[in-house]
């Protein structure tokens, strides 16, 4: 058995926040370069060049690249051979993020109970934290700070087994029009497909933790996903929702098997910072 | 196209002279307030007492910005969602604000509410908090300091870059950037 103690995953939870929050993937700013290229609208360019200097500027002055410095999201798998030492892994993560959020100036954001108080924590904790349990000694955490703009842009909807793939396609571009400019263009749109009503919701979170030109795996649904993507920047939206070809820089689907009576789907958003950092300990 | 160049706050005719598509560059001082603090100041509108900055001809900008570290002047500082301040914009254009400035779309109401009042909704690219920082060289709280990233701040900025989305006439580029895109 592999011993880890507590204070190793609160240190490196600490360093996570504060990294994913300034410096922005590479996967995610080749993409914004790359629509350089291929946007038509000349405001749309401008968009992408305030962008692409933004991240720029973010890291050589050590400010976050956008000041919604998220939720903090964690995504954890544990291997099964390892032994955690000196607190549990929510103390430890809970840890973590509250040394990370103010010892690296970022903004905290989460407030006590959703509808009345709703009095700041001060400390940008409770994260959300999804573990699973796996073979091995190893440990690795994914973690992404969720912004509230693009998060409120999500949707699941319970579709009949017969709406078939085009029921899908309809019900992801419809969603993403609605949202226009909302989530902060050129988005990340993370599809889950199958599951239950919770779990497809996940499953949309975690297709964001996707590096962007990673396609799904099996080809029907990496199909999908550039069929999804096409349609999507037809709509015209583009860059902030001020017209033009990058309305989305990537569609991710993850998918689960489904019950013989349901055929669930669920579409979470993610802005043009989709911000992503993974470790292995 | 060259951006114009506007100096805040604004007057009916700096208004009347920005048309939906226009990229201007902002001198001069805003504010902030976001849901908490546009909550605070139309009850106090309700109630009819004294709030604690004059709206007239002044820009809001609705924005939380991250922590200021030691020898900067403000955090990151991008745009929130601007829909989220719907229900209180047209109160606040009645009180004399001239232009509000966030990212994302605006109900009907407020679309009218700008035309009535002569006002401007100027959205800045969201997500772009770093290089935004960087316009804003002077940054305090003047009202709210409870509410933390919330807090009322009087900013002085210098070339903040903007693009009219609603104008005075009715215009929304974001129906019209769009449609001449889409395919």
């Amino acid at each position: 058995m592999r011993e880890i103690a507590a204070s190793t995953i609160s240190e490196q939870v600490a360093e996570m926040c504060q990294k994913a929050n300034i410096y922005l993937g590479e996967d995610v700013f080749d993409a914004l370069k790359k629509s350089l290229k291929t946007e038509e609208s000349p405001t749309g360019k401008e968009v992408l060049k305030q962008l692409i200097e933004n991240v720029e500027i973010a890291k050589n002055e050590q400010i976050p690249i956008c000041q919604d410095t998220g939720f903090a999201v964690f995504f954890v798998e544990w291997g099964q051979d390892a032994h955690l030492t000196g607190g549990t892994l929510e103390e430890a993560i809970h840890a973590g993020v509250k040394k990370g959020y103010t010892e690296g100036y970022l903004r905290k954001s989460i407030v006590t109970d959703p509808l009345y108080e709703r009095k700041n924590t001060g400390d940008n904790t409770p994260a959300v934290i999804y573990t699973d349990l796996v073979p091995g000694d190893k440990v690795k955490i994914a973690f992404a700070p969720k912004g509230g703009g693009s998060e409120n842009m999500s949707s699941v909807k319970m579709l009949k087994p017969s709406d078939g793939e085009a029921g899908v396609i309809d019900f992801v571009v419809n969603h993403v029009k609605a949202a226009g400019p909302n989530p902060c263009p050129p988005i990340v749109v993370g599809v889950g497909i199958g599951g239950t009503f919770e779990k497809v919701a996940m499953l949309a979170k975690k297709a964001l933790f996707r590096p962007i030109g990673q396609s799904n795996p099996e080809k029907r649904f990496a199909d999908l996903e550039k069929k999804i993507l096409e349609k999507v920047n037809d709509l015209g939206v583009g860059p902030q929702g001020f017209g033009g070809r990058t309305f989305a820089l990537a569609v991710h689907i993850e998918t689960f098997p489904a019950h013989i009576a349901s055929m669930p789907a669920a579409v979470n958003i993610n802005c043009h910072a989709c911000r992503h950092l993974e470790i292995t300990i | 196209m060259e951006p114009k160049r506007i100096k805040a706050p604004l007057s009916d005719e700096d208004v009347l002279a920005l048309k939906a598509g226009d990229n201007v560059l902002i001198d001069g001082v805003i504010y902030t307030a976001r849901d908490a603090a546009h909550k605070k100041l139309v009850e106090l509108m309700e109630k009819g007492e004294e709030l604690p900055i004059d709206l007239k001809g002044q820009f809001i900008y609705y924005v939380g910005p991250t922590p200021a570290k030691p020898g900067q002047a403000i955090g990151s500082a991008g745009p929130t969602t601007s829909g989220r301040m719907d229900a209180y914009t047209p109160q606040m254009l009645e009180k004399g604000m001239k232009g509000c400035i966030g990212k994302g779309l605006r109900s009907q109401t407020v679309k009218d509410a700008l035309v009535k009042y002569k006002g401007v909704y100027l959205a800045a690219v969201g997500g772009a908090g770093a290089l935004l920082s960087k316009r804003i060289k002077k940054s305090e709280v003047v009202a709210y300091p409870e509410l933390g990233a919330e807090a009322i701040h009087r900013l002085e900025v210098e070339g903040f870059p903007a693009t009219v989305i609603n104008d005075a006439y009715g215009n929304d580029l974001y129906a019209e950037g769009a449609k001449e895109y889409a395919r």
